[in-house]
């Protein structure tokens, strides 16, 4: 038996463990319940939505919840149900997307940052608490209003602007890590600098990064609803949650459902990715609240 | 007139729902009462249920814990069925805690006179106006220099040791009747828990104060506390007083406990207690220790002894605690294997070397180069012979690491050099060594949680040095990894655990297996055993002695336990603020004459044993950099000389060969 394949058993007894960690936790169940809901919602509302979501119908403008449809008719007569079922996918496209690779280029970079140390990062890391300082929205408004709307745009806007948080996380990772004496021990012995960083340090920051990409993921969800809110997200008729709160906030006095259905849409999603990451986390052993692992 | 019980835990039961559904005990049936003006202490390994037990005296228990059966009573309130409110106001008034680290849990951006204000206000009945006589009163009766400056102070201003004492202030603000004090100098230097203690135990006497007094430091417990209850696996298997339990414990388990300290006037390593204490989970059918016992016998295994009351006073849970006379106190082995040979060759020659931390900006080299502050280490020059134990001891911030990190190439060094095997002097950075050398010198830390890459089997921890230096894979890589495990007496099913599913001792095993698995010729030990409870550290320090014989491996051994470093040295360095104040062979340093600073730190160690006083002789203040001229021990010598202290450096006096005082006072004075 080769150590290769000892390391590679040991990664997958480990998911398995992890996995069964946060399956025996309230939170975890709940949570990876209501994110696969969703994710399998997205997959097939095309196939269950009753009606056309596009399809208006000018009798039934404003028409509240009745046996044919459930959840009623918004200002352009289409039926809600259909619009809140499917109106996770753009969202969750965009955001399955650009979440990955903002953990990926904000943990490179932060690990970077936090390998580098001295003079070099604390400089940088004064630009990138600067460019944190700003209101967000007004960040994203700026370029998009530059580069134009749609998923070409959204997606690289979303993953740089998300990524930025992450090298804060990182490099306060890598640098606890560094600073722990196992480090220490494996540079006395006089181990490469390659073979640290991929032996000591990345497994160790991965799990941050993990939990952190969960958490970055709901705040991208509210993102991008906001953004949708705001009109600059998806363009109509395409059925998504903040341009139907939007859409129906007018009415909200008599038209409540209009509202409500696209609420319980986005705020179970991102409810359901919170419990997922707390659950991870404690899973991982990593206590968000005191920011190292315990 | 007998005093009313003050303190009444009866029959407690204390447990945790296991995932599986099942309730586990972590304290069973436990009696304690202490009545005002007794100070009991509560010892046992870690794990043992002593810090459940004493919140639970003030009917706190920890999450997830919660009360089986039993009743606690404060005076006679119910604790376990009292309100919320009038609890509250119980704890933090009546009944004061001081936590573990409480110290250094003071809010850091609160000045220390405003911290004790507002506990005056929320404990005390004083009026708003005698606020800032209260907080001057709470300072000097915690003896704590210059009250009035202190107020202004913010906690990170201050020592360890008086950061301490201003938590022990604040816990008196509401002048309470009972004091439960879990571990409150754990961490602290010597000196500083030496005058800690004597705080205490006046306090104790002055106020008439109920105290529970939790530690694993059976040393401090002698100094304050009058009777003592000693815990095993969440049960009491014995009480008694001080002097009965420290000095001829009844209990198998209590004399093993003891027999494991190291102490100041015994040349030997001390036994070590084998096994551990069983998980919470395990059932036990008999008594919990039978593993561990040498007395145990069939009936041991097979049914649970019962606490029996002597007529003495004692209480002990034993079948075959009359015999207990058969359990030798003195150590099976004879004194310490090798004391080294003076014609061996030098492994390791510090010559005059120097460590400096701060990095002067160029402006200030070149316009102030005096004011660089001086260096952090300076004038190290020791020879290290072939299979010889250096001891390096001082108080925390005596440089102990520094020269350990600095000879492992983790620090450079400022000047002087570090010769290995009398060959030329080494780069002072580690990437710069030639790898022959790295494998020569190994370190082990002091906490194996920090030392062990959390996401690595023992395997994989073992198989780093295997195959960086030897370029082991495959089937002899893995048994060289069992043989190895084999020599720190670990089986070969560990190799696929993870450190979190060790035990404290088993991972300073693997961090010993690791620097041993390099076949190196000197290794740097830093405060390898601190750690972990004295009766793991016993096996840890025998471990690290078998293992030396075999190889006939160099140590560098420092630690702050005056007694652990004479168990386990050839040679003793006594540093004091990164300089050399007495260095020679253990005997002679450990006897006088003395160096004023061996003689303060020898005079503060607690001794297990109620009838041995602490002699304080320097106060416990901490300098935060060494100073600029003369002796570095000046500013709190008891015995300082006058201003030469000040402007020379002492020179070195060779008092007998091979022990050298540096100290301005004349030989025929020390
Ligand atoms: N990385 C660092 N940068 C600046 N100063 C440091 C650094 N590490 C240690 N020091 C300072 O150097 C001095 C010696 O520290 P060192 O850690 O060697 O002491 P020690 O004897 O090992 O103490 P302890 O018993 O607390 O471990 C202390 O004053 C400490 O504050
Ligand atoms: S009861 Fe038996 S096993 Fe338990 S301590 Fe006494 S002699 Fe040892
Ligand atoms: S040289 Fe002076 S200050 Fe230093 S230890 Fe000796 S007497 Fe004390
Ligand atoms: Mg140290």
């Amino acid at each position: 038996m080769t150590v290769s394949s000892t390391s590679h058993q040991q990664e997958q007894g480990r998911f398995i463990t992890v996995m069964k960690d946060i399956l025996a936790r309230p939170s975890g169940r709940i949570g990876l319940t209501l994110v696969l809901f969703h994710i399998l919602l997205a997959l097939l509302s095309p196939l269950i939505a009753p009606y056309d979501f596009k399809l208006q119908n000018s009798s039934l403008m404003l028409s509240p919840p009745s046996s044919e449809h459930w959840l009623g008719a918004d200002h352009l007569g289409r039926d809600i149900l259909s619009r809140t079922l499917m109106g996770g996918r753009e969202a969750l496209l965009v955001t399955g997307i650009a979440t990955p690779l903002a953990v990926i280029w904000g943990g490179f970079i932060g690990i970077l940052f936090g390998l580098v140390g001295g003079r070099v990062d604390e400089v940088l890391m004064r630009v990138v608490d600067a460019f944190l300082s700003l209101p967000w929205i007004l960040k994203m408004l700026v370029l998009i209003v530059t580069f134009g709307t749609g998923i070409g745009v959204l997606i690289p806007t979303l993953t740089f602007f998300y990524g930025i948080p992450v090298i804060r996380v990182a490099r306060a990772a890598t640098h606890d890590i560094i600073a722990r004496d196992f480090v220490w021990a494996a540079k006395a012995r006089g181990h490469s600098r390659i073979s640290i960083i991929w032996r000591e340090l990345l497994p160790n920051v991965l799990d941050t990064l993990m939990v952190e990409g969960a958490m970055r993921w709901s705040w991208m969800l509210l993102a991008f609803s906001s953004l949708s809110f705001l009109g600059f997200g998806v363009s109509p008729p395409t059925p998504d949650w903040g341009l139907m709160i939007s859409d129906a906030r007018g009415f909200m006095s008599f038209a409540p459902w209009g509202v409500i259905a696209p609420v319980i849409g986005l705020s179970s999603l991102i409810i359901g990715i919170n419990l997922s990451a707390d659950a991870l986390a404690k899973a991982l052993g990593i206590d968000r609240a005191q920011k190292a692992p315990m | 007139m007998p005093q009313s019980l003050f303190i009444d835990i009866k029959n407690l039961s204390v447990g945790y729902t296991s995932r599986s559904g099942k309730t586990i005990p972590v304290l069973r049936d436990v009696n304690l009462s202490i009545t005002r003006g007794d100070s009991i202490g509560l010892v046992g390994e870690s794990g043992s249920g002593k810090s459940t037990l004493a919140l639970a005296a003030m009917g706190y228990f920890k999450r997830g814990l919660h009360v089986i059966s039993g009743q606690v009573q404060f005076d006679g309130i119910d604790m376990l069925n009292i309100e919320r409110n009038a609890l509250q106001r119980l704890r933090g008034g009546r009944l004061a805690l001081i936590p573990q680290n409480s110290g250094q849990s003071l809010t850091p951006n609160l000045r220390i006179g405003q911290q004790i204000i507002e506990a005056l206000r929320l404990h005390s009945d004083l009026p708003a106006t005698g606020f800032d006589a209260g907080v001057i009163d709470l300072l000097s009766q915690v003896r704590l220099p210059d009250p009035i400056g202190l107020t202004d102070r913010y906690p990170h201003e201050l020592s360890g040791g008086q950061q301490q004492r201003v938590a022990i202030a604040m816990a008196l603000a509401s002048d309470p009747e009972a004091l439960l004090l879990d571990e409150p100098t754990t961490g602290l230097d010597v000196t500083t828990q030496a005058h800690i203690m004597e705080l205490l135990r006046d306090l104790a006497k002055d106020r008439n104060l109920a105290m529970l007094y939790v530690s694993h430091d059976l040393g401090a417990i002698a100094r304050v506390c009058n009777k003592v209850m000693v815990m095993y696996a969440g049960e009491t298997v014995l009480t008694g007083s001080a002097k009965q339990v420290l000095l001829s414990p009844r209990h198998p388990y209590a004399h093993g406990l003891l027999a494991s300290i190291p102490r100041l006037n015994e040349a030997s390593l001390p036994q070590a207690l084998d096994g551990r204490p069983p998980m919470p989970s395990e059932t036990i059918t008999g008594c919990a220790f039978a593993d561990r016992c040498k007395l145990a016998d069939q009936t041991c295994h097979s049914s649970p002894p019962q606490l029996n009351h002597l007529e003495t006073g004692e209480a002990v849970r034993c079948f075959h605690h009359d015999q207990i006379g058969q359990l030798n106190r003195k150590p099976e082995k004879s004194a310490r294997s090798n004391p080294v040979v003076a014609d061996k060759d030098i492994a390791l020659s510090l010559a005059n070397l120097a460590v400096s931390y701060s990095r002067p900006g160029l402006l200030s080299k070149l316009f102030t180069p005096q004011d660089t502050p001086p260096s952090t280490v300076d004038r190290i020059t020791i020879d290290i012979k072939k299979g010889e134990t250096l001891g390096l001891v001082g108080e925390s911030g005596s440089g102990k690491s520094t020269i350990l990190k600095t000879i492992a190439g983790m620090v450079p060094a400022q000047s002087g050099n570090i010769i290995l095997n009398q060959t030329e002097p080494l780069d002072t950075m580690v990437e710069k060594r030639p790898a022959a050398y790295l494998r020569q010198v190994q370190i082990i830390f002091q906490n194996p949680d920090d030392s062990l890459n959390p996401r690595h089997t023992v395997a994989q921890i073992l198989a780093q040095p295997l195959r960086l230096y030897y370029g082991l894979s495959g089937t002899p890589l893995r048994d060289r990894s069992i043989a190895i495990l084999e020599q720190v007496r670990l089986g070969e099913h560990y190799l696929e655990r993870l450190p979190s599913q060790l035990s404290g001792g088993e991972k300073q095993r693997v961090a010993i297996a690791r620097a041993f698995a390099a076949d190196p010729e000197i290794i740097l030990c830093d405060e390898v055993t601190s750690a972990l409870d004295v009766s793991v550290q016993a096996a840890v320090l025998d471990l690290l002695d078998v293992l030396k014989r075999q190889d006939g491996t160099t140590y560098i051994f420092v630690s702050h336990d005056l007694a652990v470093v004479k168990a386990i040295s050839d040679r003793v360095a006594v540093l004091y603020q990164g300089r050399i104040c007495e260095i020679g062979p253990v005997a002679a340093v450990y006897s006088a004459p003395f160096h004023p600073y061996t003689d303060a730190l020898l005079g503060a160690v607690l001794e297990p044993d109620p009838d041995v006083a602490p002699r304080l002789t320097a106060d416990d203040a901490v300098e935060l950099s060494p100073p600029k001229t003369g002796c570095p021990f000046q500013r709190r010598c008891p015995r300082k000389l006058g201003s030469i202290c000040e402007t020379n450096i002492p020179t070195a006096q060779e008092i007998a060969p091979g022990h050298i005082i540096h100290c301005h006072i004349p030989q025929v004075d020390l």
